[in-house]
């Protein structure tokens, strides 16, 4: 998993590659988020997903942690770019209505 | 061909360490391929093997010195795979609805319902020394693609 952190209007965007899985990659997505989360208040972070091969229930348990530990800051975190089977992924446990999900980048940023 | 009488393709025993996921499904994969298994659904697979092994290295073993075996069946028809641990077991009926409304934040316990979500059939089974996870899905050619998350 490979995790790179950008600025853009007041928002984190953190472009992930690989796997967000158990052991490794849900590890490395926690690790971004809280850092992301800490350097600003209210924390606004877009994950962008467009790389991601695959995810598990781990790394959905983390993306919903990370979605919980911003909101509970008072900011808002939304995902970009989701891989169909992504898509799928969060669909099957109904999370796809959880988060706010846009497929443009600047459309999203615009959103905060 | 009952998924008793299908041929054991291979036969894997490894460390109770998140690492030989990666290993067991590289294995798993080429496996699949050989049998025509369409991309679509050796992702599914794949990802329901993931989950498998991570309980079974996570709930049942720990992460340590014990191991988790693997043992792939497949046919022209379907692939079963068997998953055991030396864990204590664990009754899957109490796991909670992760639908409902109060679960639906829960950081974990996911697993089994994505299992049962993307293969055709999960079984359970529970005996001294360890619990046995059986997957099994038909063969879809790289021509059909499945929809996962159309059903409720």
């Amino acid at each position: 998993m490979k995790i790179t952190q950008r600025k853009a209007k007041d928002v984190t965007i953190l472009d992930l590659e690989g796997k967000i899985t158990i052991g490794v990659g849900d590890v490395a997505v926690r690790d971004a988020v809280q850092t992301a989360a800490a350097a600003s208040d209210p924390p606004n972070i877009l994950i962008n997903m467009e790389k991601v091969q695959t995810i598990d229930s781990a790394g959905v348990g983390e993306l919903v942690s990370a979605y919980t530990t911003v909101t509970n800051r008072g900011g808002k975190l939304k995902l970009l770019n989701l891989p169909s089977k992504v898509t799928d992924i969060l669909q099957i446990t109904q999370l796809i209505t959880v988060f706010e999900i846009h497929d443009d980048e600047m459309e999203a940023l615009d959103s905060f | 061909m009952s998924q008793s009488e299908i041929e054991p393709r291979a036969f894997l025993t490894v460390h109770s360490q998140f690492t030989s996921i990666e290993l067991v499904q590289a294995v798993v994969e080429d496996l699949l391929v050989q049998v025509s298994m369409g991309e679509e659904c050796r992702h599914w697979i794949g990802l329901a093997l993931r989950e498998a092994m991570a309980n079974a290295i996570k709930h049942g073993n720990g992460i340590g010195d014990k191991h988790v075996e693997v043992e792939v069946c497949c046919d022209d028809e379907e692939v079963v795979l068997r998953i055991r641990d030396q864990g204590g077991g664990f009754d899957p009926d109490s796991v909670d609805d992760p639908l409902a409304p109060e679960n639906l934040l829960k950081t974990c316990g996911r697993g089994i319902f994505y299992m049962r979500r993307l293969m055709d059939e999960v079984d359970f089974r529970f005996a001294e020394g360890g619990t046995e996870v059986m997957l099994r899905k038909r063969i879809v050619p790289d021509e059909g693609t499945e929809e996962v998350a159309s059903s409720s």
